[in-house]
């Protein structure tokens, strides 16, 4: 397991004053935070603060218009590539609400996905009883039933059922940087772990996580490099692992109250 | 209301014509009823009218009425190979083909065991079961297309099933209308007898080979005995200048089941009429429909359920796909009539418009006149959902694929309920094939 900080020169995302509005409203307000290679961000904040907006806006989202700063993914513009060059270099985005997708089955689906990202890598398409093979093994690592595979994308699929589907995607696309927005909500007690064992097993020295949550118990089996604490489109204050438990001693306002009186910490 | 004379001339004098050549040998009692049809539909005429109107209301079939379709006197020539390669195809399926309405015995091929014969050939002998059922569930009374077509009632195809009987496999009735000489008009007609605890899969094709503008007025009449199964499906792929108007209707005796699907890609104007009569207690029907619009096309599904007795159930789920300026029509009525206690029916119709301009009329309405029912309607129409396709492209497929894979997610809800599996692939493939013309730029 890589250590805080220990991949500071390899700088996969960046993200400098960023500004994105939804209509007319601003909703980022200048937002910083750099992830390395190898680490894993929480990232915490109170309802409507910004987080889906950040993870959707770094997953390119049409309705989300970046009007100031910049983000540097592998040292590239990441604003001007498409959501689904995105994808294919590598980002990847566990849904907050995933959509449902009728008459697709999650199998088709994660194959098409699956080729579109093998042949941006210069891969040949893998052979289907391998990916069946694949696919099967991952279900079964995350608890899910092997017939839902046949179902539709997420039709009918339970709330917990949706989340670690989200999971069995990035496990099957192993892509390079995870972006789970809450994929810990909803979850019961069983079925976090073994989200949390999937997303360890992801962990390697060359990717990296950003994990948005509300709770530190996630973070209690994925223990993060940095915890950020976003608050009204900005990150102000970052820091260890420490600080989310801070933060559920003593919830958002102390932190507020500390930021208004200008103590703000940035790393 | 009077209609302008001309538009009826070219009709009678195509009947004077039929009736000497082509209709000529024939039992009496058929010639009678030609002769009562054409009085009836030059008495009512085409319904040109529609305010006031609700079984024509959104469909203006004008430019039916005031073409000049003459009968193809010339019988038509398809090659085989090509009627092989481009319509819904099995070598295992037993099939029937008729080329502008006459029965070609060189491309049809019936395996043993299934009586399934030429309606010319089987009312030349005056043979049952045509006599005691033809016209007698489609009547004259119904509309002009039903009075028209049974004016000149001559063939098409004749399917009976005994008593316990079944067909090993699929009967595929084929209705083309050949390239020829100025705009044609065909009058398919075919009759179905599934008698008590028979079984039956059916599949009806219409289409036409070569361009231009012909007129197809088709009648299906499908009677099921008590406990008979018949799954029947009906494809529509007629030229996009073509108009089609057909009438089906369906009789159900006592724990019955009548399982249809339609799949129809649009013409210029086509009308599916779907009219099931739910006439005994266990009798049951399952209605899906899916229908593809583009361009200045007009599809018009009209789908009326009739729940006379206790205990029937009817299921309806249709769905549309419309781009262009093409409009669709969905109007499908339940009865539940008195007395038809425990009475279970639900229906529902669903939309994509792919375009702005793409316009759909869905009423589907119930008419309750008993107690102790269930029944449930509902018409959706929606556009390509932005989130979907976002979800989509996150995982690395591009707008096109995206789209593409939602459009055929969206017909699946029908398509994969098809159990004919060389008719489930083929309809998938001509889906896909509409797909540019559906939504232009779209490459499938
Ligand atoms: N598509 C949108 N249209 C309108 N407003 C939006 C849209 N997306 C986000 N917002 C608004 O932006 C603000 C931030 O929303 P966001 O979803 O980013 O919050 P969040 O931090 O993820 O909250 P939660 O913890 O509840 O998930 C909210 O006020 C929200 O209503
Ligand atoms: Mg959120």
């Amino acid at each position: 397991m890589t250590s805080r900080g220990a991949n500071h020169n390899r700088p996969l995302l960046e993200v400098r004053d960023l500004h994105v509005s939804v209509g007319s409203v601003e909703i980022l307000k200048g937002l910083n935070l750099t992830v390395n290679l190898g680490e894993v961000h929480a990232v915490m904040g109170p309802n409507g603060s910004g987080k889906s907006t950040l993870t959707n806006a770094l997953a390119g989202k049409p309705e989300y218009a970046v009007t100031e700063g910049k983000v540097l993914y592998r040292g590239k513009n990441l604003l001007e590539m498409l959501p689904e060059e995105r994808a294919r270099e590598g980002l990847f985005l566990a849904f907050q609400y995933p959509v449902e997708l009728p008459g697709i089955r999650v199998r088709e689906f994660l194959r098409t996905a699956l080729d579109a990202l093998r042949e941006h890598r210069g891969l040949d398409k893998g052979s289907l009883r391998e990916f069946n093979k694949l696919l099967q093994e991952k279900a079964k690592e995350l608890g899910l039933d092997e017939e839902l595979v046949k179902r539709s994308v997420n039709e009918g699929f339970s709330g917990g059922e949706k989340k670690r589907h989200e999971i069995l995607q990035m496990a099957v696309l192993d892509p390079e940087l995870a972006l789970l927005d809450e994929t810990d909500s909803g979850l019961d007690i069983d079925a976090l772990k073994v989200v949390a064992d999937a997303v360890n097993k992801f962990r390697k020295p060359d990717k990296a996580i950003l994990l948005v949550t509300h709770y530190q118990r996630i973070l209690n089996y994925v223990t993060p490099d940095f915890v950020h604490v976003l608050i009204d489109g900005r990150i102000v204050r970052s820091g260890g692992r420490d600080l989310a438990l801070e933060l559920e001693a003593k919830g958002y306002e102390w932190i507020r109250d500390a930021v208004e009186s200008g103590r703000e910490i940035s790393v | 209301m009077t209609q302008a004379p001309t538009k009826h001339d070219r009709y009678l004098a195509d009947f004077e014509g039929f009736e000497r050549d082509v209709a000529a040998r024939g039992p009496e009692w058929l010639h009678e009823l030609r002769q009562r049809a054409l009085a009836r539909f030059t008495e009512v005429g085409f319904p040109t009218a529609r305010r006031g109107n609700e079984r024509w209301k959104y469909t203006n079939i004008n430019p039916i009425a005031e073409g000049t379709f003459s009968y193809p006197f010339a019988a038509g020539e398809v090659d085989g190979e090509r009627l092989h390669t481009s319509i819904p195809w099995s070598d295992d399926w037993s099939r029937l083909v008729f080329v502008n309405g006459l029965h070609s015995a060189a491309l049809s091929s019936v395996g043993v065991g299934a009586d399934a014969r030429s309606l010319a050939e089987a009312l030349r002998a005056d043979g049952q079961p045509a006599r005691e059922h033809l016209g007698r569930y489609v009547t004259i009374e119904d509309d002009a297309f039903a009075a028209l077509n049974t004016a000149f009632v001559h063939d098409g195809a004749l399917v009976h099933v005994p008593k316990n009987g079944s067909l090993d496999r699929p009967l595929h009735l084929v209705y083309v209308t050949a390239a020829g000489a100025g705009p044609t008009v065909s009058y398919p007609r075919t009759l179905v007898v599934a008698e008590s605890h028979s079984r039956l899969t059916l599949i009806e094709t219409y289409a036409g080979f070569g361009e231009g503008r012909y007129f197809t007025d088709a009648v299906t009449e499908i009677v099921l005995g008590e406990g008979a199964q018949v799954q029947h499906y009906r494809v529509l792929m007629e030229e996009p200048d073509a108009f089609h108007v057909g009438i089906t209707r369906v009789h159900l005796e006592r724990d019955s089941t009548f399982t249809s699907t339609l799949f129809a890609r649009g013409c210029a104007i086509g009308r599916n009429d779907l009219l099931a009569t739910l006439d005994a207690p266990g009798s049951s029907c399952f209605l899906r429909g899916l229908y593809l619009t583009s361009g200045s096309q007009h599809v018009d599904n009209y789908v009326n359920i009739d729940h006379t007795q206790p205990h029937t159930t009817s299921r309806l789920y249709y769905k549309g796909i419309l781009g262009g300026k093409s409009h669709a029509v969905f109007g499908g009525t339940v009865f539940v009539r008195p007395g038809a206690v425990k009475a279970d029916a639900r229906q529902e119709d669903k939309n994509l418009l792919l375009s702005d301009e793409a316009e759909v009329d869905s009423k589907p309405s119930l008419e309750i006149y008993a107690d102790d029912v269930l029944c449930g309607h509902g018409a959706t129409a929606g556009t390509v959902a932005d989130d979907a396709l976002f979800y989509m492209r996150t995982r690395g497929l591009d707008l096109n694929t995206a789209m593409v894979h939602l459009i055929k997610g969206f017909a699946s809800e029908v398509l994969d309920k098809v159990e004919v599996e060389p008719l489930r692939l083929s309809l998938d493939r001509l889906t896909t094939a509409s797909l540019p013309e559906l939504q232009p730029g779209l490459v499938s």
